[in-house]
């Protein structure tokens, strides 16, 4: 079933929750959530660990199915999907796991061939084809020396950079990002957070994180990839809104308490909502 | 009042749907061969030295015990039946279905566990592939088509651990052992002892695939799933043999 908002509104929605419920036996992961995303958007989720992040971030690729309530993906109503049809819809949606969720036995040029090899994106792509898209998302990330080494011989950063590839690889309008920086150092989560923006200025795509450091959700708000420097620029704040169009809202057990434009965000007198935003 | 059955019966109609979904792609494109080799590999070659080695032994030891009743009544000719009835009936499916259980339902258990505990399941399924079928199929197949076969072998080598002590402790010679053993054995004895390892091998592959695809928890949770897979596939194999023994022996 189509969503109308898709056709009406004055941009298509990537997603879209209505109602969304999501319990774990006693553990409630999500309780009536309904928001909206469209194209080109950038949508940041933070909140503390538990609070249903990651179910959000499963539940809108159809890997979790919601209790009650309905949701759409690129258009079309996920809900009740079987896997099978959901394998076309998840073509056209790069996933980063918290870890990476890279395949241990494959090596990474092979974890980020996978995308183009196994989801039908198109016609079917041929092997010398593959190899260069492959070393072209590798690239992307700096990455393209690894390409015949293992996963486990690389660090945390530098396996979440190649997810970022394999996410971005098929080149898909909406790319989500588990906690991305979740575990590493400072340096390390700046550069990932910057590709992460690089990535999306580069093919307009619309973007989900999922992240408890509001440093990343900054970075994303603030901060705009300049072709020409290959540098990630400030951009100014009345071009912001415009502009980048990102939207935050705040998860707490479950529930979203809060969905708004950054200045919202920083001006909330709540105190739950207050505790992520740090200067 | 009866809660505590509901979460073992919710267990088990979700091992019986994981069962029905891998049975199923049996028949259903795409297929990947490539898994269900490398997984052949790993089962059969790799789990062939503790078989055989484990086979050996049991014929040796059944030997050595059973010659001492025997020669009481001065049947000690009958070891060579003996033998080849209790492996091929019996000791050498189960043996090396609890050999293969501890070796592939922990190993299965314990590779699907990490995965997916480190999200590499889900990145499957959202990476437009099907876990069962790119995962607990291939497992599935390697293992009905090399248990059968492995469990020949530990028939064979049980054999002739028997009849290295029929022939150096007892004086029988090759005659005497190999020709009555060869003579007892009926299509009914070596239909049971194929189709039990055939059993087997569903029971195991799939429990162990069923534990890691349950994994929760971490590492613990890998640790916990592989020791659970190892003794319900032992546990199945005892009842199953028990129960295909039954059927049999009606059949006469």
């Amino acid at each position: 079933m189509m969503n109308p908002a898709a056709t009406n509104g004055q941009a298509q929605t990537v997603l879209r929750f209505e109602d969304v419920s999501l319990a774990f036996d006693e553990n409630v992961a999500l309780d009536r959530v309904s928001f909206e995303q469209h194209a080109g958007e950038t949508l940041i989720v933070l909140g503390a660990a538990g609070s249903g992040k990651t179910a959000l971030l499963k539940t809108a690729v159809g890997l979790l199915r919601p209790d009650s309530g309905r949701v759409w993906l690129l258009g079309e109503e996920i809900t009740n999907r079987n896997e099978r049809d959901l394998f076309r819809l998840r073509s056209s949606v790069g996933v980063l796991f918290q870890e990476g969720g890279l395949f241990d036995s494959l090596t990474v040029g092979e974890n980020v061939a996978y995308p183009l090899e196994n989801q039908q994106v198109g016609p079917t792509a041929s092997p010398e084809e593959i190899e260069h898209r492959v070393l072209d998302a590798l690239s992307f990330v700096e990455l393209e020396h690894t390409v015949d080494k293992f996963p486990g011989e690389l660090s945390g950063g530098m396996r979440r950079r190649v997810g970022i590839a394999r996410a971005s690889v098929t080149e898909p309008p909406l790319v989500l990002y588990d906690s991305p920086t979740a575990g590493l150092d400072p340096i390390t989560a700046n550069t990932i957070v910057a590709l992460i923006a690089k990535e999306r200025d580069m093919h307009d795509t619309a973007n989900l994180m999922v992240t408890h450091r509001y440093q990343d959700a900054e970075i994303m708000a603030r901060f705009r990839y300049n072709p020409d420097s290959g540098q990630l620029a400030p951009v100014s704040d009345d071009s912001r809104n415009n502009g980048l169009r990102t939207v935050f809202m705040v998860m707490e057990g479950g529930r979203l308490v809060f969905e708004g434009s950054q200045k919202e965000l920083e001006a909330s007198n709540d105190p739950y909502v207050a505790r992520f935003v740090r200067h | 009042m009866l809660d505590f059955l509901k979460r073992p019966v919710a267990g088990f109609q979700d091992f019986l749907v994981l069962s029905g979904r891998a049975l199923v792609n049996v028949f259903r494109a795409p297929h990947y061969w490539d898994d269900v080799f490398m997984q052949m590999d790993i089962i059969g070659i790799g789990g062939l030295p503790i078989v055989a080695l484990i086979g050996f032994f049991s014929g040796l030891v059944i030997t050595m015990q059973m010659s001492r009743a025997l020669s009481t009544y001065g049947a000690i000719g009958q070891v060579g039946p003996i033998v080849i009835l209790t492996l091929v009936r019996e000791l050498g499916p189960v043996l090396t279905a609890v050999i293969v259980a501890g070796r592939t339902a922990s190993g299965i258990a314990s590779e699907l566990g990490s995965m997916k505990v480190s999200e590499q399941i889900d990145a499957m399924r959202a990476l437009g592939t099907d876990p069962i079928q790119k995962l607990v199929t291939p497992r599935m197949i390697a293992t009905a088509l090399m248990l059968p076969l492995l469990t020949i072998i530990a028939d064979f080598i049980g054999m002739v651990g028997g009849f290295l002590i029929a022939f150096f402790t007892l004086r029988l010679t090759p005659g005497e052992y190999w020709t009555p053993a060869y003579k007892i054995l009926e299509y009914n004895d070596l239909v049971q002892g194929l189709l039990k390892p055939f059993v087997f091998a569903f029971v195991i592959s799939l429990v162990g695939c069923y534990y890691g695809m349950q994994t929760t928890g971490g590492t613990q949770g890998v640790g916990r799933a592989t020791t659970q897979a190892v003794v319900v596939a032992c546990v199945w194999v005892f009842v199953l043999t028990a129960l295909i023994g039954r059927i049999f022996v009606r059949m006469g």
